[in-house]
């Protein structure tokens, strides 16, 4: 048996691109290798090792009962369990469903409807199980990745920033898009690591990395109002990848007046 | 062309499309010139060839999480005031590997990383961000440890510096006594008149650049005209709309007796905690260092990153953070700046450039905030 740590990857509601941030480690992915045995990778792998897991990489939220069932024995399974991506922190995309009527949903998209068992909610891993780390974005940062595992090997802590992504706009000289041409931009309330991508290439941050350590989202939202930024506009920022994250969920239900139909808790 | 070079102390004129002498000439003995150019909306630091890439006509206009350029038919050159950026980026780059260790043979090597300096000229710095430069070289240079980085930077800059002739809303050099007027830390100084530049010769490298442009000498009644313009200015900022006030007397006191004032919870509600008034203001001067390993763990680098007192990171120490609050936070970094800069390096931190104003991106105003303090 190898003494090697044993990595193992598991996907949820996701659309695989975090996943895949591991198989982009192109230049390192034999270190990786070197360094970690991956264990369960189905993307990567046919063979599956069995667990115990030194590392669990969770991608994906849960939306449905089986999904919450599968990440409990996923847990008991993994040592330092992390969740990597949007989906898997805060519950993706797809919790824009928490605004929804679910079932009518599933009655318009999909012919036979009674195949189709989803719990009418989107949400988080760490509201299902306890969560060791979480690496933001959609989809992650694959030097943050590369440092994860390179700090869990040592046993020290992973450095990853979570403060705003405007640190990282103004440490690359780009020129503050919110302030020079009065674009709503989510950059001050989100956590970087993305080293301000978006606003390089002229267009605003739409929070994929998620809320920062102590966002004020509402001070910036009632700014942008103020600057004449319509409502609606700043209710669709708040509301995409990292929706549900409970700052962004607050921001966006006092712009909106519109609470989600279901509790979060429900599932 | 003058067969003696310009004296230090002295004024002489060039003609506006003589510029351009200028700008070849430290094109020829620097590795980069760079000046005020118009890109993505904001004037800013770049590579400057040709005089005519000036934002040329430009006028800036600056508010609380605002800025805008407007474009005019004029031919001033420089009659925006400052960008988002100060020096501080040439000389305290962003990102710095400070140095590089290797693990062989179970032996560690640690090697300082010692980039020459780049050579550049710049064109284009105001009053407030010399006295800006002045806070840092005392920050990096004057104290017990000497940032070796920062020294060879400084030492291969070359400035060629501006008087403003107008002021926008955030502007208050004049309250901070950092301006309007460029008094020191200059190579050569300008000020834009109708037809031509007066140029104050700040050192005889200064001379010997300009030694390479027509110039002339200029009268006593000339050198006054030219100096005017920035006393009409500093009128103009003390007793018009067309800058912020701020009262400076005994703000040491008045920041320190009132550390539990309820102004630093109320403007805690709306600051965001971003780091963005750090991160643009010329004297800010923290970093953080981390280590940055292989795979492998056999190479680490240590790396030097802009940091904020804004962050958790910046104020957590032996396993705890000692300001979880952004009103904390907030405090920290006005009475440090203002009052307590005074007691660390004799003098203020602020410059009144107003960049902290301006690239809010909620537009808080530390002189509103002082002046609230004060019961004003």
């Amino acid at each position: 048996m190898s003494e090697k740590p044993k990595l193992a990857v598991f996907k949820f509601a996701s659309c695989d691109g975090c996943q895949l941030s591991l198989l982009d480690c192109e230049d390192e992915l034999l270190a990786v290798a070197d360094a970690v045995e991956i264990a369960y990778f189905l993307e990567a792998r046919t063979d599956q090792i069995a667990g115990p897991y030194d590392i669990g990489l969770i991608e994906g939220s849960v939306t449905t009962a089986h999904d919450a069932e599968r990440i409990r024995e996923i847990r008991q399974q993994c040592k330092f369990l992390v969740t990597i991506g949007a989906c898997a922190t805060s519950g993706g995309i797809q919790a824009l469903k928490n605004w929804q009527d679910a079932d009518e949903f599933v009655r318009s998209v999909y012919a036979t409807p009674e195949y189709i068992s989803t719990l009418s909610t989107s949400t988080a891993i760490a509201d299902h199980v306890p969560v060791d780390f979480e690496l933001r974005g959609c989809p992650i940062n694959r030097h943050q990745l590369l440092e994860l595992i390179s700090s869990l090997l040592r046993g020290r802590r992973p450095t990853t920033p979570s403060y705003s992504v405007c640190i990282e706009c103004k440490r690359r000289m780009t020129v503050c898009i919110a302030v020079a041409r009065g674009v709503a931009c989510l950059g001050p309330v989100t956590q970087a690591g993305c080293d301000a991508l978006c606003p390089a290439f002229d267009r605003e941050c739409f929070g994929c990395f998620g809320p920062k350590e102590t966002p004020n989202v509402i001070s910036l939202t009632n700014h942008y109002q103020q600057q004449g930024v319509d409502g609606d506009h700043l209710t669709r920022l708040t509301r995409s990848f990292n929706a549900n994250a409970p700052e962004f969920k607050e921001a966006s239900d006092l712009l909106s007046g519109e609470p989600p139909l279901a509790d979060n808790g429900d599932h | 062309m003058n067969s003696a070079k310009p004296l230090v102390g002295s004024f002489v004129r060039i003609q506006k499309r003589d510029l351009q002498s200028l700008v070849d000439e430290l094109k020829a003995v620097h590795d980069r010139v760079v000046g005020p150019r118009e890109i993505d909306s904001a004037i800013v630091y770049d590579d400057l060839d040709h005089v005519d890439q000036l934002p040329i006509g430009v006028i800036d206009h600056q508010e609380g999480g605002v800025y805008r350029l407007t474009h005019e038919s004029s031919d001033s050159h420089f009659d925006y005031v400052v960008g988002p950026q100060s020096l501080k980026s040439f000389l305290f780059p962003p990102h710095e590997t400070i140095s590089e260790s290797f693990r062989k043979d179970g032996q560690w090597e640690i090697q300082a990383v010692e980039t020459p300096a780049t050579r550049i000229a710049v064109l284009g710095p105001r009053a407030c961000d010399l006295r800006g430069l002045a806070i840092q070289d005392k920050v990096f240079l004057e104290g017990p440890y000497v940032d070796p980085g920062y020294k060879r930077r400084r030492d291969a800059l070359f400035i060629v510096a501006v008087n403003c002739r107008r002021s926008v809303a955030t502007c208050f050099c004049h309250a901070m006594d950092c301006g309007p007027a460029v008094t020191s830390h200059f190579d050569l100084a300008l000020t834009e008149m109708d037809e031509c530049f007066a140029v104050e010769i700040g050192t005889s490298a200064g001379g010997v650049a300009m030694d390479a442009t027509s110039w002339e000498p200029m009268s006593e009644t000339e050198v006054a005209q030219a100096k005017e313009v920035s006393v009409e200015l500093e009128e103009s900022m003390r007793n018009g709309t067309s800058a912020r006030q701020m009262e400076t007397g005994g703000i040491r006191e008045l920041l320190m007796d009132n550390l539990e004032h309820p102004r630093w919870q109320e403007v805690a509600d709306r600051c965001l905690s971003c780091g963005n008034c750090t991160m643009v203001c010329p004297t800010c001067f923290c970093s953080s260092a981390d280590e940055v390993a292989d795979l492998s763990g056999d190479h680490v680098r240590r790396e030097r990153s802009w940091a904020s007192c804004f962050t958790a990171e910046h104020s957590y120490m032996h396993s705890g953070n000692v300001r979880k609050t952004t009103r904390s936070r907030y405090r920290q970094w006005l009475t440090h700046k203002l009052a307590t800069w005074q007691d660390q390096f004799d003098s203020s931190g602020c410059t009144g450039c107003g960049r902290c104003i301006t690239w809010c991106p909620v537009g808080i105003d530390l002189t509103e905030e002082v002046a609230a303090i004060r019961g004003e």
